[in-house]
């Protein structure tokens, strides 16, 4: 019986159906009439030929889109954890933009580790990037000398477990051409610049603040949360390539909400699900109810081409079979000389082409055509030739 | 160590930063310091800016010193008899100008009531935190902030009595309330702006109820008998000017009846207001684009010939006339010159605006709605005594809005009403409404203002007792006969021959791009062409080139500019733009060819 319907209802279904009726017994009628109304919901669930999904997508979006409106709601979170949501970051993840306004992480660590708070602690300061401006109680500038005396927060750097030639090699390394100096057996950094001016002097200071000392460069916090029975790390700032180098973090789990950056890790199925999950995140931080479906075939839409294309005119915008269509977007110039250039035909397949030229667009009621078989070809009385087409 | 700058820029560093700030402001008091030097420490970076630049917004606060107000009974005392003035005030260092950053350190008290030691200055007064137009809403103390924004924007857009020598001004698009009245519930900026003399609204008695449906969604409803006695009837002013100029060589505009032989004569019935002199008379009801002042002007372009023969047939018509869809009496006429010595002719029009369906109407709490009917009188609800509201207002455009005070302003309304005096509803001093409720009370009615209703069609008594009270209603400027708007054909554009753009010149309705993705979301491809076809034309392309070939009717043979007429041409309609677009690409040197197939074969 199921043989007659395995071209008419899919796999995963004919599957679930099996599974469903396998302890009950039925007979052949009450078969018949189940996979019957099986094929007939699933037909009724397709979407019909010349259904414009796109646009259907597009406003799923663009309507409610228009209500988040207002800046100040679009951030959220403590003093610790800022998070860019709303319009900005849906335009953010749409666009595909490399550098992100507020990127995060979510750290998952192992089994070993990961269900002590010390130890979750100690891993967040490993990871948390340290700046001189952390470790120093006090900058003053000397106007005699010309130099900038830092005083050193002595329980910080215990803290952090740091020793002091880490802190005078990445001194050095961060400030080229300064000579840097530890006095006061450890207690105080001196750093005298070449130049003699106050102003140069004054730049130092401030340059020196943001030199990197320790941890995975590009954290700029971290927030150890009890997620379950385990300890998350979640964190300001990205560098997942060498966060998951880490021993103790469990590579399987941990997360970015870069959508490049996961795709360099982890690969195109995995970006795909963070196009999908964050567009999710902020849709429903804002109360709003789009369906899952459009989000993932924009996700799709994006990742088809095995990288990740934006919805702008050098992503996906941009390669539209239609030149019309790409000129309509943006730059038209540009479109149209290089369409020009290289001799490009438009077969008017698309909505916007249609409009432009005042044809009926090919979708819905202007899908469907009128057969008529011709008996031979349409002769115009006056000139003999075949004309009037269309 | 302390960062110090001056104007922006690094001029060094202080040791002890808090003695520094004291004895910097000391002097600045003191007057050995400049005035406009502002101060201002931050302490997230433990640094100390000094601003003596321009252009900062800077304001006047009372300095406080140990829990005490520098400001004295005695000063108070002095001022009023005039013995000092402000400037004094400011010399002795007992007010000072704080700007932006320098008010970031401060600690300011609201009232002198609230001082305590740790305080360092004190408001001139608490409504001064509010703008001018803010402090006129009546108890603006009890509504939330946006809304009070809100409120305080449509009392700019009232109609009002905005001058008293209107009549003889010739301001551009004025409008004019009729009756209008000082306000019973009002703040003491009403006294201090003189609103009283310039005022912009009526006192209406209002009930908060709903009334068939017809005020949903924040749209209200009007007694028919109010407008009629003159709620809310505005005139509208438009001067029409016309001036004669002079061209070069000696030619002139004329003022005057134009000649039947005038290039672009209209017909005479626009012409027939016009007086010997080419000028309406006043008080001459006009509409539809009749003119009001004729005219008419020398040819642009004189050919060798015309250059002598000046006939009336070679001037242009150059009248006036009223403007696209409006109507109007005139109201005066001035005939004068201007700084050039051109003769220069003013027709001012008058139109009266009774209030109908859809005008703007609001109250001073960002309560701002549309007429969505008006109801004759006996059909509107009563009171025990027979009393029939003016408006009916819809209770559910307050609890989400939260304007309190739109409610105590027509319990305050009431309570000035019925005793005959006006209401203090200045914010933070305004009459508590505790002692209105008693006075309410004391007046015969329920003390929260409430009352039976009977419903006027039926006569019945309404279940629910009726919150009515008295409410100050301002008209806004929008108005439905400036909106109305409606085209099937008409002019259209030269370049791109679709129609134009606009109300005031006829214009067509714009299907813009999202509507138009409206129509492909619902897959309506072929009622979106019919849509999109105001500009569609008939093309014949050549098939051997692909460019647009000619079609001489005349002689009846289509052929290819480039090609002869030895190649197969085809007709096609297209959208004109397109045509346009083609046009366009060619010139640029392009070469966009058509590739035409048929849908029907093959």
């Amino acid at each position: 019986m199921i043989e007659e319907y395995q071209d008419k209802i899919p796999a995963p279904l004919l599957e679930k159906y099996e599974k469903l009726t396998k302890d009950i017994k039925l007979t052949k009628e009450q078969e018949k009439k189940i996979l019957e109304r099986l094929e007939k919901e699933y037909s009724d669930a397709k979407i019909d030929p010349g259904e414009s999904i796109g646009v259907v997508t597009a406003e799923s979006f663009g309507e409610p889109g228009t209500q988040m409106t207002m800046k100040v709601f679009h951030f959220a979170g403590v003093a610790e954890v800022q998070v860019t949501l709303g319009l900005p970051r849906l335009i953010e993840i749409f666009d595909a933009r490399r550098t992100i306004s507020t990127p995060a992480m979510e750290i998952f660590l192992h089994k070993d580790y990961s269900e002590d708070v010390k130890f979750a602690r100690n891993i967040a300061s490993q990871i948390k990037e340290t700046k001189f401006r952390e470790i120093v109680s006090s900058f003053s500038i000397n106007v005699l000398n010309l130099q900038v005396e830092c005083e050193l927060n002595k329980k910080n750097i215990r803290d952090l477990k740091i020793k002091d030639e880490e802190i005078t090699e990445a001194l050095n390394k961060g400030l080229k051409g300064i000579n840097v100096k530890l006095l006061n057996k450890g207690d105080t950094i001196v750093l005298k610049p070449n130049s003699e001016e106050l102003k140069d002097v004054y730049k130092l200071k401030e340059k020196a603040k943001e030199v990197f000392i320790k941890g995975v460069s590009g954290i700029t916090q971290v927030l150890p949360v009890k997620q379950g029975n385990e300890f998350v790390i979640l964190t300001a700032g990205s560098n997942l390539k060498d966060v998951i180098k880490l021993k103790e973090v469990d590579e399987s789990r941990t997360k970015c909400n870069n959508i490049f950056e996961m795709q360099e890790v982890y690969g195109i199925e995995a970006a795909r699900n963070t196009i999908i999950e964050e567009a999710r995140k902020v849709i429903q931080d804002q109360g709003l109810d789009i369906d899952i479906r459009h989000i993932m075939f924009i996700a799709d839409l994006m990742t088809a081409g095995g990288d990740i294309k934006g919805i702008t005119r050098s992503g996906i915008t941009g390669e539209k079979e239609s030149v019309l269509a790409r000129a309509s977007f943006e730059t038209p110039i540009k479109h149209l000389i290089d369409a020009s250039l290289i001799g490009e035909e438009d077969h008017l397949s698309s909505v916007i082409e249609n409009v432009i030229l005042n044809q009926p667009v090919p979708l819905g009621t202007g899908l469907p055509g009128l057969v008529v078989k011709m008996a031979g070809e349409v002769k115009n009385e006056k000139s003999g030739r075949s004309t009037e087409k269309q | 160590m302390t960062d110090l700058f001056l104007n922006e820029k690094y001029i060094g560093e202080v040791d002890n930063s808090k003695s520094f700030l004291e004895n910097l402001k000391a002097e600045r008091r003191a007057g050995k310091l400049p005035g406009n030097l502002n101060i201002f420490y931050d302490d997230s970076c433990d640094e100390i800016y000094l601003d003596s630049s321009k252009g900062r917004a800077r304001r006047p606060l009372i300095i406080v010193e140990n829990g005490q107000s520098l400001l004295t009974n005695e000063h108070m005392e002095k001022l009023k008899k005039n013995e000092m003035k402000w400037s004094d005030l400011v010399k002795e260092g007992i007010i000072e100008y704080i700007d932006a950053s320098e008010e970031e350190n401060l600690y300011v008290a609201l009232k002198e009531e609230e001082i305590t030691k740790e305080h360092t200055h004190l408001e001139i007064d608490p409504i001064v935190i509010l703008g001018l137009t803010a402090s006129l809403v009546p108890f603006s103390n009890c509504v939330q902030s946006s809304r009070l924004n809100r409120g305080q924007k449509t009392q700019k857009q009232s109609l009002a009595l905005y001058l008293a020598n209107y009549h003889l001004r010739n301001d551009t698009d004025v409008n004019l309330l009729h009756y209008p009245q000082a306000p019973i519930v009002r703040s003491f900026m009403h006294d201090v702006s003189k609103f009283d003399e310039h005022p912009g609204g009526q006192n209406v008695v209002v009930a908060l109820m709903s009334y068939k449906g017809y005020n949903m969604q924040d749209s209200l409803i009007i007694n028919k008998a109010s407008i009629e006695r003159g709620f809310a009837r505005s005139t509208f002013f438009r001067p029409y000017i016309s001036e004669e100029l002079r061209y070069q060589g000696g030619l002139v505009d004329e003022i005057g009846v134009p000649d039947k032989e005038v290039k672009g004569y209209k017909s005479e019935e626009d012409y027939k207001y016009l007086e010997s002199d080419g000028i309406i008379y006043p008080e001459a009801k006009v509409e539809r684009e009749q003119v009001l002042i004729g005219k008419t002007s020398p040819p642009r372009f004189l050919g060798d010939m015309e250059e002598f023969t000046l006939a009336a047939s070679t001037r242009r018509e150059a009248s006036t006339t009223i403007r696209h869809g409006e109507r109007g009496v005139v109201d005066m006429v001035i005939l004068t010159e201007n700084e050039e010595g051109n003769r220069l002719v003013v027709a001012k029009v008058r139109d009266e605006r009774v209030p109908e369906v859809g005008d703007k109407f609001a109250t001073r709490h960002g309560q701002k709605g549309v007429v969505g009917a008006i109801v004759p009188s006996p059909d509107m609800p009563f009171t025990a005594s027979g009393l029939i509201p003016d408006i009916i207002f819809s209770p559910h455009s307050v609890p989400s809005r939260m304007s309190i005070s739109h409610l105590m302003e027509l319990l305050a309304g009431k309570v000035g009403a019925l005793s005959g005096r006006q209401i203090d509803a200045t914010t933070f001093a305004g009459e508590k409404e505790e002692d209105l409720r008693k006075e309410l009370l004391s007046l015969g009615f329920k003390e929260n203002g409430t009352e039976k209703l009977y419903n006027g069609i039926t006569g019945e008594e309404y279940e629910a007792t009726i919150f009515v009270g008295n409410q100050y209603y301002m008209k806004l400027k929008y108005m439905v006969a400036n909106k109305l708007h409606a085209r099937a054909s008409g002019r259209i554009q030269l370049l791109t021959r679709q129609p134009i753009e606009g109300r005031a010149k006829g214009g067509g309705m714009r299907l813009g791009e999202m509507e138009k993705d409206c129509f492909v979301a619902h897959g309506a491809s072929l009622l979106l062409k019919e849509r999109f076809d105001s500009d569609k034309t008939r093309l014949h392309v050549c098939e051997s080139c692909g460019l647009f070939a000619v079609s001489d009717d005349y002689r009846g043979r289509k052929f290819c500019q480039r090609c002869g007429s030895n190649v197969e041409i085809t007709t096609i309609e297209l959208s004109y733009a397109f045509k346009l677009l083609l046009d366009e690409l060619k010139s640029l040197g392009f070469y966009p060819k058509l590739k035409l197939k048929s849908k029907y074969t093959d």
